[in-house]
């Protein structure tokens, strides 16, 4: 008999990537207040294929998304409700910027909490760019890991995932319950529709804290400094092919 | 029991329980005069019996600091690679480790294996190249001894002070950490690899936990090409969503990467668009590049895809739009259309040789 899927999607609040962000004048952080922010693309990614999932008669008990950070991530959670997540579960953490291994510490319990078998989160955040949080969580709970997933298949308990690897692709098998990373091409996230969005206000949204968790999240980093990187200066146009092979030349790159 | 008898048991005691209060070894990172006893373990990649050169980077990284620098690799028929390994600049020693069972480096038990050899060595410092390989393995590492990696490091400031790039290179942070040991991916065009000549390092077998991987490797399908690898090649022309089809992308750029001896890459949205394969893929979630050239056509310069090549050399860019952002970072700009203007350059280029 093969195991109902308890999915368990982690989303993040970022700064929307069409934003370019800036550099505080205290260069201490990216200065985030007064920008517009949304849900991680990856993440969007892993919400879209859990509903995917229950789309492809996957048996699907229930899709949970969640989300640590400030009041304010609520938003993308009713978002990810509104696309199809069937609940959100919110640890709030207004002071504190937490670090991957953190997360991963607060979804191992909700895991063991929520008796999740199936974890699908983003590769990474476009904030810190880290690339952490999915591996450490799979190393913290002993269990499969398919980072970087562009195709997924369930059959049973068994789970069959292609992978963005350097210079192609590589296929793993594994049994649940597993971990997921996703990437780019593994589906195109659907819009939320405005009588989704209506619905998903009624969705079940629970509020948490750090300390319902008890477990050690403190910073093990500290940022000393953040900068701008230094600006690269355009070198003006030619005229034609033979005006940038002259110039290509002259700059010794030819 | 006379009474300075007493007093020395006591004071015994007393000293046991100090030693057992204090963390020597974050104390002794800080200590400059304790700098000699750091040590980096360099995860190096290996491939049906062959060191992938890239890995060589993590060494170069790890000569920043002092201390012996041990390489580390595992796999099959994989001390002809140690031997190999050998070879490179900057080795002390090689550890390897013979199992088949490692080949394909998958980390559920590539994992605990490293946690026994970073153990065993008590090294301060483990590099590994923010590669496939990397980016896959080391969190679960670093979560299996409970420290906070930092990855894509682009320098090293001093033995717990590193820069990388965040909001896809649009900032800089530098990151202090007091984790021991120090679990890092390091971003391979920052460091340079080295010789793969001239050192002499020892050859040494690792210790092999032999944990079990629940995770079963079926296939793989990588793109065959005879051109430089994408991210080492001194030359990469690239292509965006102006190619307008995967023909027209076929049909222009292999002859312009192989008049120049490139590598080819495409941006995010040539990617999606299907015009090219994915591990192609320039920018933020793809490959970071810096060749000397990078010559790209059909690409407006989007953040994600400047934060993959902006540190190229030289940029030289074909856009119809004469606004491009592209041109704020060329060096070189030429504003046409570049259903001419490619097959125009790959002939001159050609007929210059």
């Amino acid at each position: 008999m093969a195991s109902k899927l308890r999915i368990l999607v982690p989303v993040k609040r970022v700064i929307d990537y069409a934003v370019k962000p800036r550099v505080n004048k205290a260069q201490t952080a990216v200065e985030t207040t007064g920008v517009k922010h949304s849900m991680n693309p990856f993440d969007e990614l892993s919400i879209e294929e859990a509903v995917r999932f229950r789309e492809r008669k996957y048996p699907v008990e229930d899709i949970l998304a969640f989300s640590a950070g400030p009041a304010k991530s609520q938003d993308i959670l009713r978002t990810a409700m509104a696309m199809g997540a069937d609940r959100g579960l919110h640890v709030v953490e207004e002071k504190t910027e937490l670090e991957p291994l953190g997360v991963a510490k607060v979804l191992q319990k909700v895991v063991e909490e929520e008796g999740r078998n199936l974890v699908i989160l983003g590769k990474q955040s476009i904030d810190d760019d880290a690339n952490q949080t999915g591996q450490m969580l799979a190393g913290l709970l002993g269990w499969s890991q398919a980072t970087q997933a562009s195709k997924v298949d369930i059959e049973g308990d068994s789970v069959t995932v292609t992978r963005e690897v350097d210079g192609g692709v590589e296929t793993l098998k594994a049994k649940l319950p597993m971990i997921i990373t996703t990437d780019l091409r593994l589906n195109e996230p659907r819009y939320a529709s405005l009588p989704n969005i209506m619905k998903a206000k009624k969705k079940p949204l629970q509020k948490k804290s750090m300390a319902d968790y008890a477990v050690d999240t403190g910073k093990r980093l500290k940022t000393v400094k953040v900068a701008e990187p230094p600006a690269r200066q355009g070198g003006g146009k030619v005229e034609d092919v033979g005006g940038l092979i002259g110039r290509l030349k002259e700059l010794g790159a030819l | 029991m006379t009474p300075p008898l007493r007093n020395g048991l006591l004071r015994q005691a007393s000293t046991c329980l100090r030693q057992q209060r204090t963390t020597p070894v974050l104390r002794a990172s800080r200590n400059a005069t304790l700098q000699r006893l750091l040590s980096t373990l360099a995860i190096l990649e290996q491939r049906e019996g062959k060191l992938n050169m890239s890995s060589l980077a993590s060494i170069s990284a790890a000569q920043k600091l002092s201390g012996p620098i041990h390489g580390f690799v595992a796999g099959s028929n994989v001390k002809a690679v140690a031997e190999e390994a050998s070879k490179v600049e900057g080795l002390e020693k090689v550890i390897y480790v013979e199992n088949g069972d490692y080949d394909r480096g998958l980390p559920e038990n590539y994992a605990p294996l490293l946690v026994e050899n970073i153990k065993k060595g008590g090294y301060t410092h483990v590099f590994a190249g923010h590669s496939a390989f990397g980016k896959n393995l080391m969190p679960r590492v670093s979560a299996l001894l409970d420290v906070q990696q930092i990855s894509d490091i682009t320098s090293i400031e001093s033995e717990d002070t590193f820069i990388r790039p965040i909001y896809a290179g649009n900032a800089l942070l530098t990151v202090q950490s007091e984790d021991s040991p120090k679990l890092i991916t390091i971003r391979g065009t920052a460091f340079p690899a080295g010789a793969a000549e001239g050192g002499s390092a020892s050859i040494e077998e690792g210790t092999d936990p032999k944990a079990s991987c629940p995770t079963e490797w079926i296939s793989e399908d990588l793109a065959k090409s005879d051109r430089p690898d994408l991210a080492t090649a001194e030359k990469v022309v690239s292509g965006g969503r102006g190619l307008k089809s995967k023909e027209e992308f076929d049909r222009l750029m292999p002859p312009l990467a192989d008049a120049l001896g490139a590598a080819i890459g495409a941006s995010r949205a040539a990617v999606d668009s299907g015009f090219a394969d994915n591990s192609l893929q320039v920018g933020q979630t793809g490959k970071n590049v810096a060749p000397q050239l990078y010559l790209c056509a059909g690409i407006s310069g989007a953040i994600q895809h400047l934060a993959g090549m902006k540190d190229s050399k030289v940029i030289a860019a074909i856009n119809k739009d004469e606004d491009a952002p592209i041109f704020q970072v060329a060096d070189v700009g030429l504003v046409g259309d570049l259903f001419e203007k490619v097959p125009e350059l790959t002939e001159k280029l050609n007929a210059a040789k």
